[in-house]
């Protein structure tokens, strides 16, 4: 039997788009052929625009929704263009799922603070939606999400969800809004100290740009978060997906097999070093 | 304990503060109330007040010219609305509008910088205080201009 290689993407079709906001589209994609292999929240695939490209992008369905898989993807490039442009029936290839989880098992027990910037709240998704299937083996649970601007918010519909259930805490903030914006105005680590959450033990899954995770871990560990309570999904050039090409040299680690998601304690020291 | 005094001494600004202090500085408080859309102060108005805020939402907005006002942040419970008083010329340098209705104490400005003046030991303890909000509101000012939302970010 010989195995499969691991650079050669499989073909699935574009099922139902949704525009989410100006730039951000999600897309279902269904195997063409055989079953999507399970995932867990917090790992990525490999997108293959025909004759265009490949990108690394992030996982943000229900994992135990069966059948394909759900991408939400940013239009910023020549690849991500090309993948938010596609119709309904449209084909990519795709290789994966690839990287590290969030720690939804070992944060049971737990009070969780789920932290997301922008669109880093596709990558928190799936570990959400787990959490809240399995509600009863968590403390308090705590989603803190901030934006650009109002028209931005992403998954709206799903947070004002969320937030009408009575055992979920979500806070929600933009950057700037005017004067008919009703709700909170400031950066998300803001949000931190206004979340009812025990330091002593909680759980942190952080996830949005760069700086926006600095800034939101060095909160979360001043309001009494121990460092290795705090999680962080990284985002780096991922070009294999296996360890093997060194595009996405972090430090000492490869994000795409030792990330993307990263505890805090391992790599606070080299988030600010600039050559890294 | 007074009543006012009681309720300033429960809000997170002046929590820890020295028994000895608390008339004094209670000395200065009256209670308010804001309506949604009321205005607690305008840009360029006297400083000669702050705002202790007990409930609510407080949008600090700056109106650009012939634009809509742009809300830059909001405080809640527990924070306070107005640092301007601390510095000449005492004057806003913003608006503060209520979005909700809101519960606040205000600290008549003028009453308490005579008293800080009177006693360098109640005047480095307000500094104490209102230092950590001036960082750490110039920390926020710093991740909200990076714009890390947004085009250049890309």
């Amino acid at each position: 039997m010989t195995e499969a290689d691991p650079f050669v993407p499989l073909p699935y079709r574009v099922g139902r788009v949704r525009r989410e906001t100006r730039d951000i589209t999600t897309l279902e994609l269904a195997p063409v052929t055989g079953v999507r292999p399970d995932y867990r929240p917090g790992q990525f695939n490999m997108l293959y625009a025909f004759g265009i490209g490949e990108v690394a992008i992030s996982v943000s369905g229900d994992p135990a929704v069966p059948g394909g898989y759900v991408h939400t993807v940013r239009d910023v490039g020549a690849v991500s263009g090309a993948i938010a442009k596609l119709k309904a029936g449209a084909m990519l290839g795709l290789r994966g799922p690839y990287g590290t989880p969030w720690p939804v098992e070992a944060a049971e027990g737990n009070d969780v603070v789920f932290v997301a910037g922008g669109l880093g709240l596709a990558p928190l998704r799936p570990a959400i939606y787990r959490v809240l299937a399995r509600r009863e083996r968590y403390g308090r649970v705590v989603l803190l999400y901030g934006t650009r601007s109002p028209p931005d918010i992403l998954f709206r519909q799903e947070l004002e969800r969320w937030r009408r259930r009575l055992d979920v805490e979500v806070l929600v903030t933009v950057d700037r809004a005017d004067a008919e914006w009703r709700g909170n105005v400031g950066v998300v680590p803001k949000l931190i100290a206004r979340a009812g959450f025990d330091p002593n033990g909680a759980v942190a899954m952080v996830c949005g740009p760069e700086v926006m995770m600095r800034f939101t871990a060095n909160a979360l560990h001043a309001s009494g978060l121990a460092l290795d309570h705090i999680y962080l999904s990284m985002e780096r050039n991922m070009k294999c997906a296996i360890g093997l090409c060194g595009h996405c040299q972090f430090g000492p680690d490869f994000v795409c097999k030792d990330g993307p998601v990263m505890r805090y304690d391992r790599i606070a020291d080299i988030l600010t070093v600039r050559e890294i | 304990m007074e009543g006012l005094e009681r309720i300033v001494l429960a809000h997170p600004f002046f929590a820890g503060l020295e028994a000895e202090l608390g008339p004094v500085v209670s000395g200065c408080a009256r209670n308010h109330r804001f309506n949604p859309g009321q205005y607690l102060a305008h840009e360029g108005d006297p400083a000669d007040e702050f705002f202790l805020i007990r409930h609510g939402k407080v949008a600090l907005e700056i109106l650009p010219p012939g634009q809509s006002p742009v809300v830059f942040s909001t405080e809640g419970e527990g924070d306070i609305v107005g640092t301007s008083w601390l510095v000449p010329p005492y004057r806003w340098r913003f608006d503060a509008r209520a979005v909700e209705l809101t519960r606040a104490i205000g600290i008549d400005a003028r009453c308490l910088r005579d008293k800080c003046e009177a006693d360098p030991r109640l005047g480095y303890e307000m500094m104490k205080r209102i230092a950590p909000i001036l960082e750490g509101r110039l920390g926020d000012m710093r991740l909200q201009m990076l714009d890390v939302y947004g085009e250049r970010a890309r």
